[in-house]
C-alpha cells in the first residue's frame, strides 16, 4: 500500500487569504449514466462561498513528461469539488502542462486567479509499481505548500488520487481529509421484488461509491452495518436464519462469527470504541433492551431496564456514554445513559419522532432521523438547546452515518421512486447523490480513517 | 515488509479462529438455557436462507471458515393439516395495524379467536407469528414495533387459553413488505402479523 519514501513537511500555511468568489448558483445537472449500468444521475450543489480555486494539471508518465499518466486526475478534482470548499478550474484555460514546481510560471496562474496548483508525474519502478510524485503549490507566493512522494501498486492509481486528495485537503484545510476511506453497504435487486425472491449483498466500496466488492450473498435480509474501530472487521445483522441475527465478519479474510442469536431480536450492533465490546438490542428477557457483549470474555451486560422499545445504541467517541432510541415516554427519543450502567437521560424531546443517532468522532454532534412534522429526515442535535435540527428536505431518510473527518453524513433516502444512498453536510449546505450501479441501496456505514500503510 | 505483514495475517488470523471457536460454545451455551419457551430450531420456519461469506484480502490467507452458527437439521415436515373452516375467518392469515400502533382492533381480534379455537381442536398443531411494520422510521425500532404486534397476537391467543409453547414469534420489521408503495394504502397492508402453520 502507501508507503511515503520522501515527504518535506508542509509548511504550515497562513490562513489563505481568501477571496470572496460569488455564489455558485443553484446548480442542477441530469446526468445519464453509462448504458451499460442505465443509471440516472442528479446532483445538485448548493453554491458555496469562499471555496478555493485550485487548478489541477495532469500528472506526467515518467520523469520525461512526454506523455501523461493514467493516475485520475479528475478524482482529485471531483473529491476537492465535492467537498464543498474547492473550485476546481478548467483545464480547457490551463496555458501551459507543468509537471513540477521547477517549471511553473506562476504568473499565468495568477492570471487564471488559481490560488492552489497541483503538479505532478508518475515513474514506474522495476518492480511494476508506481511511484508517485506530488507538490501543491502556492500560487500567490510562488512556493511548495506541501510536496510527497509515494509508491502504490500499478492498479491502484485510483487510491493514489484519493490520497492526494487527502493531503490537499488537510495541508490547505488544517484537517484531515476522508476521500481515502470506505464504505459500507446493503444492495437488494432485483427491482421491486418481493420476499423470497429478493436477492441482497453487502457490499464494501471507496468513499466515492467506486469499486464495489461484494463480501456477503445472501437471499435474505441484511442491515445495521457496524464497522470495527481498527477498519477490519463488520458487525451486521442477517435474516439468513429466517430471524435476526448479529454477525460479525472479517473484512480480509472473509470468516464471521455469530455474536448474538439469543431468542427474539438481535440489533443494532455498535462497537465500543477501543474494539473489545458490542453494544447490541436484544429482546430476549421480555422486551427489546440495550446490552453490551464483551468480545473476550463473551459476558453479556445489561444497560436498560424498561418495559419501552430500547434500541439503536451508539456509542460516544471517548467510550463513557451511549446514546439510545427509547420510546419509554411515548413517542421515539434518544436517551443516553452512562456504557458502565445507570439511570437514562432524555436528550431529544422536540417533534414526534427522534431515533437512530450516531457521534461524530470528535464526539460533539449526535446525527439522527427526526420527524417533525413533514418526515423523516436526516438531522442534527445540538446539545446546547437540545433541539434537532433538519437538514434534508426529502420524507424517508435512514441510517445516517458521519465520514470519519465528520465534514459529511451519509445516508439511505428515497428520489424519484429509487432508493439511493447520499451525502450532506452538516450545516446541510453541500449534497449530492451516489452513483452506484442499478440496484435498490440501504444501510450505508461509513469506514473509519484507512489505517493501513 | 509485505512478508512480515502476511505473517502478522496469518497469526492473526488464527487467533481470530481460536476466538471464534470459543465464541462459538458461549453463545451455543446461552441459547440452551433459553430454550423454554420457544420451538427448539435454530431457523424459524419456512427453508433456511443462503448465504455465502467473502473476503477482500488480495492474498489467501485462509481457507474460508464455515459460519460458526451450525447447520440446522432438517425436521421432518409437518404434514398438510387439513382444515375445517371456521366461518370465513380462518383463512384469514393476515391482522393489520394502526400506524406506529401494536393494539389489535376488534376485526383483528375475531381472526385471532378463530385460530386460537382451531389451535384447541387441533391440539399438534403449532404457529409461527410473523410480526412486520411499514417503512417508515428506523429499521431497528421497526424491528421492535413489529415485535410488539407478534407479542399482541401471541398474548391474545395464551389468554384465549394456546399454550405458549404452541407460538413462535419473529419480526421482521420493515423488511419484508407485501406491497411496495410509498403511501399509506400500501404501508397499511404492510403493518401486519402474519399466522404461519407449522
Amino acid at each position: 500500500m502507501l508507503k511515503p519514501a520522501a515527504v518535506t513537511p508542509a509548511a504550515a500555511p497562513e490562513v489563505p487569504a481568501r477571496r470572496l468568489f460569488a455564489c455558485m448558483a443553484l446548480l442542477a445537472a441530469v446526468l445519464i449514466g453509462a448504458p451499460a449500468s442505465a443509471v440516472v444521475t442528479i446532483e445538485v450543489t448548493r453554491g458555496v462561498e469562499s471555496a478555493i480555486p485550485i487548478a489541477v494539471v495532469p500528472f506526467a508518465a515518467g520523469d520525461s513528461g512526454a506523455a501523461f499518466s493514467e493516475l485520475p486526475v479528475e478524482v482529485i478534482e471531483d473529491n476537492l469539488a465535492r467537498s464543498g470548499k474547492f473550485a476546481p478550474l478548467a483545464r480547457e484555460d490551463f496555458l501551459d502542462w507543468p509537471h513540477a514546481a521547477d517549471d511553473v510560471q506562476y504568473k499565468d496562474w495568477r492570471l487564471l486567479k488559481a490560488e492552489a496548483l497541483v503538479v505532478g508525474r508518475v515513474v514506474t519502478l522495476p518492480d511494476g509499481r508506481a511511484e508517485v510524485r506530488f507538490q501543491l503549490l502556492d500560487v500567490f507566493r510562488g512556493k511548495r505548500w506541501a510536496e510527497e512522494i509515494f509508491v502504490v501498486d500499478a492498479d491502484k492509481l485510483r487510491v493514489a488520487a484519493h490520497k492526494i486528495s487527502d493531503l490537499i485537503y488537510e495541508a490547505l484545510l488544517g484537517r484531515p481529509g476522508a476521500f481515502d476511506s470506505r464504505i459500507a453497504f446493503v444492495k437488494k435487486t432485483p427491482k421491486d421484488c418481493l420476499h423470497p425472491r429478493c436477492h441482497y449483498e453487502l457490499q464494501v466500496a471507496d468513499a466515492d461509491g467506486h469499486s464495489p466488492k461484494t463480501i456477503l450473498n445472501s437471499n435474505r435480509e441484511i442491515l445495521s452495518l457496524a464497522w470495527a474501530p481498527d477498519g477490519d472487521q463488520l458487525a451486521y445483522v442477517s435474516f439468513e436464519k429466517n430471524r435476526s441475527v448479529i454477525f460479525v465478519q472479517d473484512l480480509y479474510s472473509g470468516s464471521r462469527v455469530a455474536v448474538a442469536r439469543h431468542t427474539g431480536i438481535n440489533g443494532a450492533p455498535a462497537w465500543s470504541p477501543d474494539g473489545n465490546q458490542l453494544a447490541m438490542t436484544l429482546s430476549k428477557d421480555g422486551n427489546p433492551e440495550i446490552y453490551v457483549y464483551d468480545l473476550s470474555s463473551r459476558e453479556l451486560r445489561r444497560l436498560t431496564r424498561h418495559a419501552a422499545r430500547d434500541t439503536e445504541p451508539a456509542w460516544s467517541p471517548d467510550g463513557g456514554t451511549i446514546a439510545f432510541t427509547s420510546d419509554r415516554s411515548g413517542k421515539p427519543q434518544i436517551y443516553r445513559v452512562a456504557a458502565g450502567g445507570g439511570d437514562a437521560q432524555q436528550l431529544t424531546h422536540a417533534g414526534e419522532y427522534n431515533a437512530g443517532a450516531t457521534y461524530s468522532s470528535d464526539g460533539k454532534s449526535i446525527v439522527l432521523i427526526t420527524n417533525q412534522g413533514s418526515g423523516f429526515r436526516v438531522g442534527v442535535y445540538s446539545a446546547v438547546d437540545r433541539s434537532v435540527t433538519p437538514l434534508t428536505e426529502t420524507s424517508q431518510d435512514e441510517s445516517p452515518t458521519f465520514a470519519p473527518n465528520d465534514e459529511m453524513i451519509m445516508y439511505a433516502t428515497q428520489l424519484g421512486g429509487r432508493n439511493v444512498l447520499a451525502v450532506v453536510s452538516p450545516d446541510g449546505g453541500v449534497r449530492r447523490i451516489l452513483e452506484l450501479p442499478e440496484g435498490d441501496y440501504r444501510e450505508p456505514a461509513w469506514s473509519p480513517f484507512n489505517q493501513k500503510q | 515488509m509485505r512478508k512480515y505483514l502476511q505473517y502478522a495475517f496469518v497469526l492473526s488470523a488464527a487467533a481470530a479462529l481460536v476466538g471464534c471457536a470459543g465464541a462459538r460454545t458461549s453463545v451455543d451455551e446461552e441459547q440452551e438455557e433459553e430454550v423454554a419457551v420457544v420451538v427448539e430450531t435454530d431457523t424459524v420456519g419456512e427453508d433456511e436462507g443462503v448465504a455465502t461469506a467473502t473476503g477482500l484480502g488480495d492474498v489467501v490467507i485462509a481457507e474460508p471458515v464455515e459460519p460458526v452458527v451450525p447447520a440446522i437439521e432438517e425436521e421432518d415436515p409437518v404434514p398438510e393439516v387439513q382444515e375445517e373452516v371456521d366461518g370465513d375467518l380462518l383463512v384469514q392469515r393476515v391482522i393489520y395495524f394502526e400506524y406506529d400502533s401494536s393494539a389489535v382492533d376488534t376485526d383483528g381480534q375475531a381472526v385471532v379467536e378463530a385460530h386460537a379455537r382451531y389451535m384447541q381442536e387441533v391440539p399438534d398443531v403449532r404457529i409461527i407469528l410473523e410480526g412486520h411494520a411499514d417503512e417508515r422510521g428506523t429499521r431497528e425500532y421497526n424491528l421492535a414495533l413489529a415485535e410488539d404486534r407478534a407479542k399482541a397476537v401471541a398474548d391474545l391467543m395464551q389468554a384465549l387459553g394456546v399454550d405458549a409453547s404452541r407460538i413462535q414469534t419473529v419480526s421482521y420489521g420493515e423488511e419484508r413488505p407485501v406491497a411496495l408503495g410509498n403511501d399509506d394504502s400500501a404501508w397499511s397492508l404492510n403493518r401486519r402479523v402474519e399466522i404461519l402453520y407449522q
